[in-house]
């Protein structure tokens, strides 16, 4: 069994590995090059890596400017800064223009850990979503995370990558196409169809494991891309397994579990049950732990897919 | 400057003054006061300093100016109109439902305008980012930024000034349009931001004054800004919010309000059109 790898890990190489191919990719940081390994490009290129020292808004807006002078910036900080304190700076100036900055918020959610609250960012998808024109993409590992900096960079738009702080498995393989804007399927079911994203891809995963031994069929679907959802695959789990549970390191208020309540809601209504941080704030702690005290583990993730099948008619 | 030609930017300067009046009366919406104050250091940007070329607006060496102080696009989209970026008597649909003119600069629908703005301090930052890569890019391209003296009360531009000065950013040239007013009163009295030259000078800057009103003054002033090759420049320009119009001038109220058509009429005769 491989070594699992966090997706900031993944991102720090990705940006090193295309800095040599795309020679006007430029990396700004906060402060935090070592935490979010932009750090990995600045040793490669350090001409073309700028810290702005602890100034968020001056960031975002920073990378805007270069993004209108030919650059392609990858703008880096924590998740609850980028899309936190940041927010109008995003939607002002790189959402409202539709400029062409990446954003590269790491540490999103509660596996952050030790840290706590403050930095555990539950709001960054539900921000994100709001702003128009805006393209969030949560990967579920190594391999997925270096393609989604690549589509980035290859897509003429403004682009918010989330990567985490603890390691998870590695899925895919050298084969793997990702696409913006379209969904994995991890394993077929019938039965319920657990509609995941980022690290709770593995826990998904797990849960099925732990449903198939109660004679229960789930699907587990990888949703990398949160907006755009892919809309069409969602109603086809809707369609093929008639109840639906998402999955997500986030608030259960608008992230991955709004986004999929307020597509099925109009097209075709079908319980969806929400495994999220359930609107309250984080806690110090190990990240495994949190995982488990915060009911985003397998456990709570069958016990929900339990629910949802009992809500079929 | 030669008189001759002083007196063709003065002539330009009234112009866009007209413009300025005609769009806002027009919208019966808009920001007059704050557009007038810099109306002359426009022109000068517009019709001396800059390196542009309104045939082709997108040209990858030109001159940049972000219009800081958003809300003063009135006073933006007169001089890019007089410039010839489009046609003045489109002016008139400034804020009109289906107009290319925004209430506040936006670049994605109307030539010549560099970036989106109107959140203020955040065209600080922007021009920050445009000059250093031009920087990085070894270019000769200025980067010039308007922001008004109530804006540098947002904490992001002291974050954008930090940066210019640790990135030697001397192709950049902030002008801060000093008219010593704000919304809720003057800048004394609400939050006061000076002093400014021991501020700007402090972060690092090239710190140089003039006076908005006068051509001499702020030729003077974009001079000794391109003259400093170390550290980025900042111009306090002290203006007169509402310059042109009388009832205007030096007046708090005429921040965001639009004349009425007798006031029309008044600022007509004021800026010679009458």
């Amino acid at each position: 069994m491989a070594d699992k790898i966090a997706t900031r890990e993944a991102y720090g190489k990705a940006l090193a590995e295309f800095g040599a191919v795309y020679d006007n990719l430029v990396v700004l940081d906060a402060d935090l090059a070592a935490a979010t390994k932009t750090g990995v490009f600045k040793k490669a290129f350090p001409d073309r890596f700028f810290d702005c020292g602890i100034a968020e808004n001056n960031l975002i807006c920073v990378a805007v400017g270069m993004s209108l002078c030919g650059k392609i910036p990858f703008a880096s900080t924590f998740a609850m800064f980028a899309a936190g304190r940041s927010f109008e700076q995003v939607r002002n100036s790189i959402g409202y223009p539709h400029t062409n900055v990446k954003i590269g918020a790491t540490h999103a959610g509660i596996t952050v850990g030790e840290d706590g609250a403050t930095h555990q960012c539950c709001e960054d998808i539900a921000l994100m979503r709001t702003i128009p024109g805006m393209t969030i993409i949560n990967p579920a590992d190594a391999v997925e995370a270096r393609l989604a900096v690549k589509a980035a960079i290859d897509y003429v738009g403004p682009v918010y990558l989330r990567f985490g702080r603890m390691a998870v498995p590695t899925y895919f393989d050298d084969k793997y196409e990702f696409r913006i804007g379209k969904g994995v399927k991890m394993a077929d079911g019938h039965d319920v169809s657990l509609i995941a994203t980022g690290i709770e891809v593995e826990q998904a995963l797990l849960a099925r494991e732990l449903l198939a031994n109660e004679g229960i069929s789930a699907s587990v679907i990888n949703m990398a891309t949160i907006k755009p959802l892919d809309n069409e695959l969602v109603l086809a789990e809707a369609e093929k397994c008639g109840c639906i549970v998402t999955c997500e390191e986030h608030n259960i208020i608008g992230g991955l579990g709004g986004a999929v309540c307020e597509l099925l809601s109009e097209k075709r209504p079908t319980p969806v049950l929400r495994v999220g941080v359930n609107d309250e704030f984080g806690r110090s702690g190990p990240a495994k732990e949190l995982v488990s005290y915060f009911h985003l583990d397998a456990a709570a993730i069958a016990e929900k897919a339990k629910a949802a099948v009992a809500l079929k008619k | 400057m030669d008189t001759k030609r002083k007196n063709e930017l003065t002539e330009i300067a009234r112009e866009i003054r007209v413009g300025i009046i005609d769009a806002v009366h027009s919208a019966k919406s808009g920001h007059p006061g704050g557009s007038l104050s810099i109306a002359d250091v426009l022109t000068y940007l517009y019709f001396e300093e800059m390196n542009i070329d309104p045939k082709n607006p997108k040209k990858p060496d030109r001159d940049r100016l972000v219009l800081s102080k958003g809300h003063c696009a009135p006073g933006l989209y007169s001089a890019l109109a007089h410039r010839g970026y489009f046609p003045v008597e489109d002016l008139k649909t400034f804020r009109h439902t289906d107009s290319y003119l925004q209430g506040h600069p936006d670049m994605k629908h109307t030539p010549g305008v560099e970036m989106t703005s109107g959140s203020l301090g955040q065209g600080a930052s922007t021009s920050c980012g445009m000059a250093l890569a031009n920087k990085i890019d070894k270019t000769s391209v200025r980067i010039y930024t308007i922001l008004g003296d109530g804006e540098t009360e947002e904490g992001q531009v002291w974050e954008a000034a930090m940066f210019a000065a640790h990135y030697h950013l001397s192709n950049l040239c902030w002008l801060i349009d000093f008219n010593g007013l704000q919304i809720d009163g003057p800048i004394a009295e609400v939050m006061n931001p000076t002093p400014y030259d021991t501020k700007f000078a402090a972060f690092g800057w090239n710190v140089i004054e003039c006076n908005a009103h006068d051509f001499d003054s702020i030729e003077a002033a974009y001079k000794a800004a391109r003259e400093c090759t170390d550290k980025p420049s900042v111009i306090i320009s002290h203006s007169i919010k509402g310059k042109g119009v009388s009832f205007m001038e030096n007046n708090v109220a005429w921040h965001g309000a639009a004349p009425n058509d007798e006031q029309y009429e008044v600022a007509m005769h004021d800026l010679g059109e009458r």
